[in-house]
């Protein structure tokens, strides 16, 4: 995307004050709007998830007179084949997806810059293991996999669901994580630190993994972005037995009940498909505004 | 990451051969990416053999107990009808079953299926295979032509609105899942508007259809595959179109390039030949790589449109619990990306000089 040349006007005067810090931090993500737009939705439907249901009742009780309604008033997004308000369950339904993505990403992001830099870092047999290992991971098809497990493991808890999706998501993050440690490990300000005998702890805790800490959010992110991707699959191809709200859960019942084939539906069906799409491009978008904030060459440089 | 080259001295036996021999193996790319597909082969074989064998509550309890139940067999009757099913002889110690499973898999015997009773499972592999390659192999290879034109068409209209408006647009279908996309094909194209016959498009062919080689048969069989084949190339056409894109940009910035314009090359020669052709080197192993997803990488769609191929054949031998056909499918899955990415290594090899110097460089 286009580069946009903002002059830095926040150089200078009025530094320090948490309110100071976000507002260079929101002038920066400005830098990329869309990055920033990513940024402001993610916030948005973070928010609608977790604060949304404390205002917004759900109501599932059945109501066959009022099937595929159109959006109204009383119902702004329609109603489902049985008659229940759509925006509720969108309202309720963002919190186990998210809840998912983000257990689940924690956990690969986790593996990953652990064994990651464990490896790059001890070198010899130690990160021999471990590159084939991840090599021999990153060589099985994920989703494959993940609906074989379903068939042996019963998916129908969040955490388990989040543990085994991020159990198989960390291969590529720690192959990236590992050649960062490498380079990293080369620069002089490391070699000062060895030079001064302060420790592996203390090389791997305060001189590297700061410098990586723009990395492993941006990974994060986009960890998270895998783990919706897979749990949407499983549920869609019906086997997570997840009971409760979950936008993915929507889309297989409107699948499954047939809502897909009315035309009435259009509402009804878009609502949580959208909802997913928004939060996969949104946390896409978002990452390149938080390359603009981590960067501390844009930082400093005035 | 040299530390092993100040080899210590060590005894000239034990050890040491096998530390040689390990250096040897790692200095050798293509031996290394040997030994992982191996290695990657073993894992996956072990995992289905103990998920299907060992997991408490295993498919192979769960079948005897059935036997027994439904059709009044003694245990021993069972436990043979099990076993010739699962191909595992269930009498012999476990690591003796595991490997004969092994030396069955390695003669190409999978097993037959539990649900429809003699059929062996590579017979059903190999009848709903050829759809998925078919389908989804077409749709990765001109997902792959189209996203390598358009990718140099942005790259040398860099900032133009053309440039904008489609890489905007390469961002955000690479941003959403595939599937999504198709359903969303579905309800507008299908329900909304109604401009396709959705329900005469599910399935892989018509009714009454036999596979033969004739031109009613291929327009039938591409009216089948257009819904899928477009889902996919909608999907994946973002991430192949943004990779050329930076891929031309990055060539187009090389001193050869520099120097063929200041030669008074042709601009067509330049595209073609010294652009071109150094843009498209990573995309190569990265489409020998994704060939390998070809197989299994559609469940999703597959199901969507009830295109009956391999990963419609995964995702419902598990809804129908027929254990042989599932671990069969996944293991073809599997032993696909295996030999892709094998071959990827050896491509890159090729392709790449400075990869065969490089040698373990990891």
């Amino acid at each position: 995307m286009s580069q946009a040349t903002i002059a830095p006007s926040w150089t200078g005067s009025g530094r320090g004050g948490p309110l100071y810090e976000l507002g260079l931090v929101l002038r920066l993500m400005a830098r990329n709007p869309a990055g920033l737009a990513g940024f402001i939705a993610v916030v948005l439907i973070v928010l609608l998830s977790v604060v949304g249901p404390l205002f917004i009742p759900l109501d599932m009780t059945m109501n066959p007179a009022k099937i595929y309604q159109p959006p109204s008033w009383t119902y702004p997004l329609g109603t489902d084949y049985q008659g229940r308000d759509v925006w509720s369950q969108i309202v309720h339904g963002g919190q186990s997806v998210l809840l998912i993505a983000f257990l689940a990403a924690l956990m690969s992001t986790l593996i990953a810059v652990t064994f990651g830099a464990l490896g790059a870092f001890a070198g010899g047999w130690v990160d021999g293991v471990i590159t084939f290992v991840t090599d021999v991971f990153l060589t099985i098809p994920t989703l494959p996999l993940l609906v074989v497990l379903s068939a042996f493991i019963k998916l129908n808890s969040l955490p388990l669901l989040s543990v085994i999706i991020g159990a198989l998501a960390w291969p590529v993050l720690l192959r990236s994580v590992r050649s960062q440690v490498l380079s990293l490990k080369e620069r002089d300000y490391v070699e000062a630190a060895r030079a001064l005998d302060l420790g592996t702890r203390h090389i791997i805790g305060a001189e590297i993994l700061p410098q990586m800490l723009s990395y492993i959010v941006i990974s994060f992110v986009l960890a998270m972005r895998t783990a919706i991707y897979a749990q949407t699959a499983l549920i869609f191809l019906g086997l997570v037995p997840l009971s409760g709200n979950n936008w993915a859960v929507m889309i297989q019942l409107a699948w499954v009940r047939g809502a897909v084939f009315f035309r009435d539906s259009l509402f009804y069906i878009l609502s949580p498909v959208l909802a997913i799409a928004v939060v996969q491009l949104a946390l896409v978008t978002m990452t390149r505004s938080l390359e603009e904030v981590f960067n501390p060459r844009l930082r400093t440089g005035g | 990451m040299s530390v092993e080259s100040v080899a210590l001295p060590r005894p000239a036996v034990g050890p040491s051969s096998v530390g040689r021999l390990a250096r040897l193996v790692g200095g050798s790319f293509v031996l290394r990416s040997l030994l992982k597909a191996i290695a990657t082969i073993l894992i996956v074989t072990t995992l289905t053999f103990f998920l299907v064998r060992l997991l408490p509550g295993s498919p192979v309890e769960v079948y005897i107990q059935t036997l027994m139940g439904q059709y009044s067999m003694t245990y021993d009757q069972a436990r043979d009808q099990a076993s010739a099913l699962y191909t595992i002889d269930l009498d012999s110690p476990l690591y003796v079953q595991y490997l004969g499973y092994l030396a069955h898999l390695a003669q190409g015997n999978l097993g037959t299926s539990l649900l429809s009773q003699g059929t062996p499972v590579s017979d059903i592999i190999l009848r709903f295979l050829p759809w998925t390659l078919f389908c989804i192999g077409t749709a990765l290879l001109v997902s792959f032509s189209l996203g390598i034109g358009l990718g140099m068409i942005l790259a040398y209209r860099r900032e133009s609105t053309l440039d904008h408006v489609f890489t905007a647009l390469a961002s955000v279908t690479s941003s959403i899942p595939e599937y999504l996309i198709g359903l969303l094909l579905v309800v507008f194209l299908g329900i909304q508007w109604s401009l396709i016959p959705i329900a005469a498009m599910r399935g892989s062919m018509s009714p009454g259809m036999q596979p033969h080689l004739g031109l009613d048969f291929l327009i039938d069989a591409l009216f089948h595959a257009a819904l899928p084949i477009t889902t996919y190339v909608l999907g994946t056409i973002g991430v192949w179109t943004l990779t050329m894109k930076s891929s031309t940009i990055a060539a187009l910035e090389e001193d050869y390039v520099t120097v063929a314009r200041a030669r008074g090359l042709r601009d067509s020669r330049i595209r073609n030949a010294y652009v071109g052709r150094n843009a498209i080197l990573p995309l190569v192993t990265q489409l020998a790589i994704t060939a390998g997803y070809v197989v299994g990488g559609a469940v999703v769609i597959e199901r969507l449109f009830v295109y009956q191929g391999i990963g419609y054949v995964l995702s419902s031998s598990i809804d129908q619990r027929d254990y042989t056909v599932m671990q069969g499918v996944f293991l073809t899955i599997t032993l696909a990306v295996i030999f892709a990415n094998l071959l990827a290594d050896m491509l890159y090899g090729r392709l790449d000089p400075r990869i065969r110097l490089a040698g373990g460089g990891g």
